[in-house]
């Protein structure tokens, strides 16, 4: 009896998790498809409970317990910490595939079939090197680990051979799965490359890295369903590696790189010296005073944040300025590049945190041809995304990267802490433009000046 | 033995071509709750974990499954709440008496 209904309730579970993405396509029905999510992973433990082959609880039920009193300190970070969290749950998602592979590996040695050992291995190289990978993530995300790429000598060589011994330790134990001393060389070849494949990644290109991971993580659920002939396990594990792939894509096509060029190729390191030799260039620069008669002069304003909005805590400031623009009337939207912020999504999530509605947010297709009749654009704490040199300037690093056309602004102000490089390690045009003004200093203390010059100047509060 | 991954094949590329096209629909404004929701879906690794913890054949078996429930369980619980708390806080305009 119990046989007949398990499948039934898995195959609810897949349904649950298909609805719940379908869902997630709208903030208006989001909601609705986390709670499908939370049914469908209640149907899937439930239907596996049940199974009997389980002669034990004990161990379970304390897994359980303890998993979930760790697992509600995770969810209630902070919403500028949730790329290092979610760096850190993939190497949680990806550890657990890696110890369930390696428990089926020593429980059925030597008597595995080819192909379950094929899937098998699979499973162990995806689980460990995601698990070190996303734990240098959360380390270079944290700021635990230096954030600027690290390369040396031959790096790619070293890099790309440890991958080929691992792949070739997992393919011997396809052909002989009774060679019992490859399965841990696998394993540790796994995990150190891991480590070494985020080394040269720095924190620019983390949204693209983070979804590969996510990719990575999934896939490794998708090898164990393979495993285990497990077809929930396949459908739930290739919902997130679709999921993680199709983020990455985008991300790559919103830097115009490819994958190989994110993971191998350690941007942001030599073309510093040679922009750096130009003649010196005129900034305006402008006081948050008059930056303010400015703003509250226009009929129309588009703020453009980046990661440096995230690192000033600024976001709170922000919706202030937000209001006290609103209630002066001036229409205020937030231009939101893909790759703002350190994972896909992340400005949007902070704005969201302060309050900022979310019909205000847009994405840079749909703004872009807007900037050529806005009054002022005002970049808090972005620059590469910025930078006009991406349209015009064949030579620079970041040519062909889709960028926002700030420059198109009738005004342009810029709150940036000094005239440093951006991660691409290159000048930004933006900056000397006639119609370009920077206000040096903090973002969170001058948005706050902005407020209070404005609410000032025009009788508020 | 040999139908049976025909069969879980047929699965994975179904899945996939599902997938791909029901997150091509994703708003870009929720790619953060798309991954934090993903990654509790891919948890689901919890229903491997636990048969391997909850078969004790060994106690190398029964240690590694209870530190891989463990693991999933972090991302069911954590994964599917901060997903929750961040949609909780995308608002229209308006809404809110502003």
């Amino acid at each position: 009896m119990i046989e007949q209904i398990i499948p039934l309730l898995y195959v609810a579970a897949a349904t649950s998790f298909i609805l719940a993405l379908k869902w997630l396509s709208g903030v208006a029905t989001a909601r609705r498809g986390v709670l499908v999510g939370v049914l469908g992973m209640a149907l899937a433990v439930g239907g596996t409970l049940l199974n009997p082959e389980i002669v034990s609880y004990k161990w379970i039920a304390v897994a359980i317990v303890l998993g979930s009193i760790i697992g509600v300190p995770m969810a209630m970070m902070p919403m500028t910490a949730v790329p290092q969290r979610t760096a850190l749950s993939h190497a949680f998602g990806a550890l657990a595939a890696a110890l369930v592979g390696t428990a089926e590996y020593y429980l059925r040695a030597p008597g595995i079939d080819r192909f379950t050992m094929g899937a098998l291995a699979l499973e162990v190289l995806l689980g460990f090197l995601t698990f070190t990978a996303s734990l240098m993530a959360f380390g270079k995300l944290q700021e635990i680990l230096p954030t600027r790429p690290i390369t040396y000598r031959n790096q790619n060589v070293v890099n790309l051979s440890l991958f080929v011994f691992a792949v070739a330790a997992g393919v011997a134990l396809v052909v002989s799965p009774g060679t019992t001393w490859l399965f841990p060389a696998l394993g540790g070849l796994s995990l150190v490359f891991g480590v070494l494949l985020i080394v040269p990644i720095g924190g620019a290109d983390m949204p693209t890295v983070i979804s590969l991971l996510n990719s990575y993580a999934g896939l490794s659920a998708c090898a164990m369903g393979f495993v285990l002939d497990n077809h929930l396990l396949i459908i739930a594990g290739a919902l997130d590696g679709s999921s993680g792939l199709i983020l990455s894509v985008i991300m790559c096509r919103a830097m115009n790189r490819s994958f190989t060029n994110v993971l191998f190729g350690a941007f942001g390191q030599v073309q510093a010296s040679a922009a750096a030799a130009g003649e010196e260039r005129i900034v305006r620069s402008a006081t948050p005073e008059e930056a303010a008669s400015i703003l509250g002069a226009a009929g129309s304003v588009i703020v453009v944040p980046g990661y440096g909005m995230a690192v000033a805590q600024a976001q709170h400031k922000v919706r202030e300025l937000f209001d006290t623009l609103t209630k002066l009337g001036i229409g205020v939207r937030f231009a939101i590049h893909p790759v703002a912020g350190r994972m896909p999504g992340h400005m949007n999530v902070l704005l969201a945190e302060a309050d900022i509605p979310y019909d205000r947010m847009v994405g840079m297709e749909e703004i872009n041809s807007d900037f050529a009749q806005t009054d002022v654009a005002l970049v808090i704490g972005a620059n590469d995304v910025t930078n006009p040199a991406a349209r015009r300037d064949q030579s620079s690093p970041i040519y062909g990267m889709p960028i926002l056309d700030v420059d198109k602004a009738r005004t342009v102000m810029v709150i940036k802490r000094g005239m440093s490089a951006g991660f691409a390690g290159i000048d930004n045009d933006l900056y000397y433009m006639d119609r370009t003004l920077m206000v040096f200093g903090d973002a969170k203390a001058v948005v706050g000046n902005l407020v209070k010059e404005l609410a000032a100047a025009n009788g508020l509060h | 033995m040999a139908s049976d991954f025909e069969l879980s094949f047929f699965v994975f590329v179904l899945a996939t071509f599902l997938g791909v096209e029901v997150i091509r629909r994703v708003s870009p404004l929720l790619h953060t709750p798309l991954m934090s929701l993903t990654n509790a879906i891919s948890a689901i690794a919890v229903v491997g974990s636990i048969l391997v913890a909850g078969q004790q054949k060994t106690t190398l078996s029964t240690v590694l499954g209870t530190a891989a429930v463990t693991c999933s369980m972090i991302n069911i619980v954590g994964g599917y709440l901060i997903t929750y708390r961040m949609l909780r806080m995308f608002k229209r305009s308006g809404k809110d008496g502003r």
